[in-house]
């Protein structure tokens, strides 16, 4: 068997204001996977996609990607290197142009050439369908076209895993097609792709495992069809009964 | 042709930038009549009423000099001191945010003119006394420069507010573009240079321009820590020739005209760094 890219071991989180955020997550996240993680609000999803590359820090267990350990502060760039991130508000550079978002960590962080960094920005911009913005600034885009270019941004960086956390929530329904076809696709390539999400359609379409958490727990573990055919656990029956 | 050659290419952008924009310089022409009119009433007084107006102007001269310069050195200054001092404001490093914070309260608290007489006679009479007790013969004739420590004054104290516009402005702006920046891998400094300082800027730009004009304005006061300035330069004038009117209303003019303009150019920075929307 492959070693695990990610490995979340009994891993616990409290915010400030006391609540037990994570409590005691396992998980071993292998080459290739993708994982899709549900769950009711305030049941941890978030939070533990955003431990996984330290933007929430995690007070016990430990979080290693490709062998780095999410407490070694000193490799946490090295770390963010490999595990591209999308967010729910999208949240690209409003100053920089389309082409500027996706080359600027691109040429700081992995050193690379202006010429190289614009043709592999172009690259991806053709990949993501929407070349022809460029030029335009974020605030110019639809909602669909912004998450688009933060897809393109986040694979610029030729991560090995990419984190999506709840990539469609903010997305008015006609646009949510168009970023969950990106995200398909892009399952094919053989990324590993951990996506908080309420999307069942891209679960059913890409998901090698789906995941429901709830009060910081993982309750259930299962391929697709299984969590959804045949649950194991009272919990996830009440929650799929909710929201399907 | 040519025009529908730019729609084509991005509609939104040609829109943006044939449209608000064009409306916009409407604006600040209109605004630059006012400037005229100030600068048309000077010139009518000095040609016209050379004695005392053409005077006044000769002898505040090298007054105006001293404003502007004392300006303009302490506003760098300040802008240079103040986004270090916003910086440890917004810092994680309890000792940066702690000195930081104290030094923003402690400046605040006490007015300006009351700091520029500590750094005019106090500051001085310190260093004597230390050179005294330290019996370090060049400390004990240590004579102040007035314009520099007026420069200096002014940039202590406007920089705790720079400080805190810098904090606001940076504050401001969502969580989200620093964990979006860290995401990608880049460290905190280059975060800050890149993304957050770029953006911030072009939020707290107009707050700058107010306090450059406030710095033009305030700088009046160092009139009485020994520096000529126009305002010292205009009371000499009024003591030697009893005109106060003429006088008085001769600097009001010139400040008046030199905030104007000031305006204006804050006003047009102001719109060239605006986010494209």
């Amino acid at each position: 068997m492959t070693e695990p890219i990610i490995q979340i071991k009994d891993v616990h989180k409290y915010f400030k204001n006391n609540i037990h955020a994570l409590r005691g997550v396992s998980l071993d996240i292998y080459p290739g996977e993708v994982i899709v993680i549900i769950g009711p609000s305030g049941s941890g999803k978030s939070t533990l996609l955003r431990s996984i590359n330290n933007l929430e820090e995690i007070d016990f267990g430990d979080i290693t990607v490709g062998g780095l350990s999410v407490k070694d502060h000193h490799d946490i760039n090295k770390l963010r290197m490999e595990v591209g991130m999308v967010f729910q508000q999208f949240n690209l550079f409003p100053h920089l142009t389309v082409l500027e978002n996706i080359t600027l960590a691109q040429r700081i962080v992995r050193k690379r050439s202006k010429k190289e960094s614009y043709q592999n920005a172009m690259l991806l911009l053709e990949k993501v369908g929407i070349p022809e913005k460029a030029h335009a600034y974020p605030l110019q885009l639809s909602g669909g076209q912004q998450q688009r270019v933060a897809i393109a941004r986040a694979l610029a960086m030729n991560p090995k895993i990419m984190l999506f956390d709840e990539p469609t929530s903010a997305l008015d329904p006609e646009m949510i097609q168009e970023v969950l076809e990106v995200m398909i696709q892009l399952s094919k390539e053989g990324i590993t792709m951990v996506v908080v999400s309420h999307e069942m359609g891209f679960a059913r379409a890409a998901a090698d495992r789906t995941i429901l958490m709830d009060e910081g727990k993982i309750v259930e573990i299962a391929s697709h069809d299984e969590l959804f055919t045949n649950p194991q656990e009272e919990r996830t029956r009440l929650f799929l009964s909710k929201i399907l | 042709m040519e025009e529908k050659d730019n729609r084509q290419e991005n509609p939104i952008q040609w829109l943006d930038k044939n449209l608000p924009q064009a409306g916009e310089l409407t604006k600040v022409d209109a605004w630059w009549w006012l400037v005229l009119l100030v600068f048309l009433a000077i010139l009518a007084l000095v040609v016209f009423k050379p004695d005392p107006y053409a005077r006044i102007l000769n002898f505040t001269q090298d007054g105006i000099v001293i404003t502007i310069v004392v300006t303009i050195s302490s506003f760098v200054l300040t802008m240079i001191f103040g986004l270090f001092c916003g910086l440890g404001r917004v810092s994680k490093n309890r000792i940066l945010y702690g000195i930081t914070s104290i030094y923003v309260e402690i400046i605040r608290g006490i007015p300006l003119l009351v700091q520029l007489l500590v750094w005019y006679f106090a500051f001085p009479a310190i260093i004597i006394q230390l050179g005294t007790i330290l019996k370090i013969e060049s400390m004990q004739r240590y004579l102040a420069n007035p314009v520099l420590m007026a420069i200096i004054g002014i940039s202590v104290c406007y920089a705790a507010y720079m400080a805190e516009i810098v904090r606001a402005g940076i504050e401001s702006l969502p969580a989200g573009q620093m964990e979006a920046a860290r995401s990608l891998g880049m460290t905190k400094t280059q975060t800050m240079q890149y993304v957050i300082l770029p953006q911030a800027y072009r939020i707290i730009m107009p707050a700058i321009g107010n306090e450059f004009i406030s710095l033009l304005k305030d700088s009046s006061l160092v009139s009485v820590v020994a520096v000529s300035d126009l305002t010292r330069r205009g009371r000499e004038f009024m003591s030697t020739t009893f005109m106060p009117i003429e006088t008085w209303l001769m600097v009001s003019l010139l400040y008046l005209l030199m905030t104007l303009i000031t305006t204006r150019l804050t006003k047009i920075i102001e719109n060239k760094t605006k986010l494209v929307k």
